[in-house]
């Protein structure tokens, strides 16, 4: 046998200078030669550490197995016993700290975890590609709605359908994903690989109706009473904005419109799409996670001439995936670390000219065990910008919950339901994903889809019965 | 897809059109709107609905042509169909009996004005309608605001019709006159602005009816903040309609421009390729 490599098996990626300038995929993904390879480097561990570590467990050394046996298919079989999105979590789930972290190989001192990830997509893709005819279910144990499209509802209603009941997917915007479509950019999650993961949700017999907003168009009481069981998936993603002067002035975003406009509106297409962005020149990006490497990196491709990140801790605190922030250094983005805002700066026609922030220092650790960030007294500075990007978090989205109080909610704002069973406040009425846990992952989200449609599914086979006996 | 059940030229630049959108009929309360999305390409416009009639699963849009998408949706003729059209979007006006009102619309704010105006009469207030424009040929609804006003008072710039001079000077007149409990205001921000002026100068509460630039319209995005008593909110879910009296107007009104040379830039492409056609 080859001398397993340290190093995993390196992987095709855009050239940074090309990239940077464009919204195609970053990373190319392997093919099936690379594939193999990398598969050969597992040590297939009996106690397989890298499955525990995956929040929905996916027999990890077992397909890899498979692709190393070349056997596409039968990879692709287990993935599907825990997963229904691999093409998107091979992508953007931070297996570093997850699967990959606690891989053996990784964890001897000269080698590279296998690449888990990149050899999850390789199959999600092969099966995108290669497609098994889905055999006719019948829908006939009961109907259950779900409200919102994102990975979280997509998963409880594949997994309902599978088992035999009739969902519905009802989604405010457009365009169905959640996250997947309006927020995560082309270039890190291609919107063809979403809209054949969303599509082979529907080929199950799934039913997606755009255009509803539940609250609004249909209330959620309505939906309690026609359906057997509801799945409430609405996600996290309503800006918090710092509220500091010149909030309002022209050229300052929050990273939630910022990338709408981009992403689920194509404004970087603008004007083929009707959808405007201001033109991309001098870009401040405030925060330090995923959003906001999405965010710059996004201007960038805009064409900004400079991108600067500032963020309030330094890199160690820095929550972004680790490969995001180095691909963004890659692609030219500036970072000024222990860094703050504290007001846009404006001229007289109401257009962002700049940001004014103050160093920090970190100072004694907060509840959380993060050395707190102070203000330095006097460190003030200008950085010049016309366009500012606030990605400093998210919370509940409220339109349905404002207009549904039976649904317990607790002091962040967020649904309260058991995270063993997704069950709320309501019989009947589970949730799941970033409005119960607060902006998570989506691997998180679709492991409390999966959770939820095994709980579902127990609900209203008892209640069922429990009809029947009576009736009977 | 949403079908156009009839569609109208109201006036030289007004259009109206009835929408088939069964479920935003039966919901839909003064005050909400719709946004639309013509097509794959298309932006996300907000419009006021208008009226409704639930029976035929209908709702009435009246827009004004202003830009690039409202000229492409003139287009839209009976039989067309929309891709998207998502509602009812936003609070509902707070309708009830203040006792008596005044109601105030410029523009093509009357058709936003309208359904509030129905509705507070239907609601047991003695309604007095002030309604204004720049000539008698481009004034909308006369007769239906007629129809639910107790008093309708109408001012142009031309004296064409009605008055000639400000919808300010006519509730001016009014304050004057009489006890009024509770006003509204909608129409072009400038006109607003002084409405509440006015109406706060003689200690009359004043609801207007914001129209920020909109994306989602369900609170996700925040591109329609508007400062209001200091606080920012997002007038697609806590609006569109806030006091006047709290409104931040020179952010508000500065941001409606922020798109301005690349909205210039799309109208410019689009007439050209109409006239090529
Ligand atoms: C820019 C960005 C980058 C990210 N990057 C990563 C990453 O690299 N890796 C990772 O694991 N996670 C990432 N995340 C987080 C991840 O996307 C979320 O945790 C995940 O999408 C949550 O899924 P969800 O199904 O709970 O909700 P969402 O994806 O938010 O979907 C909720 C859906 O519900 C709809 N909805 C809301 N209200 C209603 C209503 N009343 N009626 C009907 N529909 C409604 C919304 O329109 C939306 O489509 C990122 C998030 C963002 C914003
Ligand atoms: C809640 C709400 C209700 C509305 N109701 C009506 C209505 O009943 N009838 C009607 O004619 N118009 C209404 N509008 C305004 C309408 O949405 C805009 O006129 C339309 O989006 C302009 O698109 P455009 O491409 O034709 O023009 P653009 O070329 O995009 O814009 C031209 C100018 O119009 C303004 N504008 C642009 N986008 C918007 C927007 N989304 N909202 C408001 N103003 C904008 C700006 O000042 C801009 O400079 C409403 C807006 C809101 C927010
Ligand atoms: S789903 Fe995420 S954590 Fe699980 S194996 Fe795939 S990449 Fe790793
Ligand atoms: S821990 Fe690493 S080496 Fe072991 S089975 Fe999992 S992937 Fe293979
Ligand atoms: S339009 Fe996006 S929050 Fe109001």
């Amino acid at each position: 046998m080859v001398k397993r490599s340290y190093n995993q098996t390196p992987i095709k990626a855009q050239d940074p200078k090309v990239r940077a300038r464009n919204f195609d995929e970053v990373v190319l993904g392997y093919d099936l030669d690379e594939g193999r390879l990398e598969a050969s480097r597992c040590l297939q561990c009996k106690n397989h550490p890298c499955m525990l570590h995956c929040p929905v467990m996916i027999d990890i050394p077992g397909f890899i197995k498979k692709i190393e046996d070349g056997d596409m298919d039968g990879a692709r079989k287990i993935i599907a016993k825990y997963s229904n999105l691999g093409a998107i979590c091979g992508r953007v789930c931070p297996q570093e700290k997850q699967c990959e972290m606690a891989c053996t190989l990784g964890r001897s001192k000269k080698f590279e975890p296998v690449a888990i990830g990149k050899l999850e997509r390789l199959v999600s893709d092969w099966d995108l590609d290669n497609p098994e005819p889905v055999k006719a279910i019948p829908h006939d144990k009961g109907r259950v709605a779900v409200v919102g499209s994102g990975p979280s509802g997509l998963t409880v209603a594949g997994d309902l359908a599978v088992k035999g009941y009739e969902v519905v997917i009802y989604e405010a915007l457009s365009t169905p994903g959640g996250v997947l479509t309006y927020g995560i950019p082309e270039f890190r999650l291609p919107k063809a690989t979403v809209k054949k993961e969303v599509d082979r949700i529907r080929d199950l017999g799934v039913k997606i109706e755009t255009d509803v907003v539940i609250g609004k168009t249909i209330t959620m009481s309505e939906l309690v009473e026609d359906f057997d069981a509801c799945y409430v998936g609405v996600g996290a993603g309503a800006p918090h904005f710092m509220s500091i002067p010149g909030t309002n002035l022209m050229g300052v975003y929050s990273s939630s419109e910022y990338l709408t406009r981009i992403n689920l509106m194509h404004s970087y297409k603008f004007p083929a799409y009707d959808t405007p962005i201001e033109p991309a020149k001098q870009v401040v990006v405030i925060g330090g996670g995923n959003v906001a490497m999405d965010s710059a990196r996004s201007a960038m491709r805009l064409g900004a001439e400079n991108v600067s990140v500032i963020y309030r801790r330094s890199l160690e605190e820095l929550p972004a995936r680790i490969e995001e922030y180095h691909h963004s250094v890659e692609e030219g983005i500036q970072y000024h670390w222990l860094t703050n805002p504290v007001a846009y700066l404006g001229d007289e026609n109401g257009q962002l000219t700049g940001v004014k922030c103050i160093k920090m220092a970190l100072g004694e650790p907060d509840e959380s065990g993060r050395r707190r960030p102070e203000p330095i007294p006097g460190s003030e500075f200008i950085i010049p910008a016309t366009t500012a990007i606030e990605a400093i978090g998210q919370g509940a989205n409220r339109v349905m919950l404002d207009t549904y109080p039976d649904l317990q909610t607790n002091k962040w704002g967020y649904v309260d339901a058991n995270e063993e069973t997704c069950a709320t406040s309501v019989p009947g009425v589970f949730a799941g994903g970033d409005i119960v846990t607060g902006a998570a992952t989506v691997i998180l989200a679709m492991g409390a889809g999966k959770i939820a449609a095994k709980e579902i599914d127990e609900y209203i086979t008892n209640k069922t019965a429990k009809n029947t006996s009576h009736s009977a | 897809m949403f079908k156009v059940t009839a569609y109208e030229r109201l006036t030289t630049n007004e259009y109206q059109l009835w929408i088939d959108a069964p479920r935003i009929a039966a919901r839909a309360k003064p005050g909400q709107f719709v946004i639309i999305r013509m097509d794959e390409t298309g932006e996300r416009i907000p419009l006021t609905i208008c009226e409704t009639n639930p029976k035929d699963g209908l709702i009435r849009i009246i827009f004004q042509v202003i830009g690039k998408s409202t000229a492409e949706l003139a287009e839209y003729k009976t039989g067309s169909e929309l891709l998207d059209v998502v509602g009812p979007l936003g609070t509902p006006t707070a309708i009830k009996n203040y006792g008596t009102v005044l109601l105030v619309g410029g523009g093509v704010g009357i058709a936003a004005l309208y359904p509030t105006v129905k509705g507070l009469k239907q609601a047991g207030n003695r309604v007095i309608t002030v309604l204004g424009a720049k000539s008698k040929d481009i004034l909308i609804l006369r007769d239906e605001c007629a129809k639910y006003s107790d008093e309708l008072i109408l001012m142009t710039d031309d004296g064409s019709i009605g008055r000639k001079g400000l919808v300010t000077e006519a509730m001016e007149d009014v304050f004057n006159r009489e006890q009024i409990d509770q006003a509204w205001a909608v129409g072009p921000g400038i006109m607003m602005r002084f409405c509440t002026q006015v109406a706060t100068k003689h200690d009359v509460p004043v609801y207007v009816s914001l129209n920020p630039i909109m994306i989602d319209g369900t609170g996700m995005c925040g591109c329609c903040r508007v400062t209001v008593d200091e606080h920012i909110k997002f007038a697609c879910v806590d609006g569109p309609e806030f006091l006047g009296a709290g409104v931040d107007w020179d952010s508000f009104m500065q941001r409606m421009r922020q798109y301005r040379v690349q909205e210039k830039q799309a109208f410019e492409q689009y007439e050209q390729l109409r006239q090529v056609q």
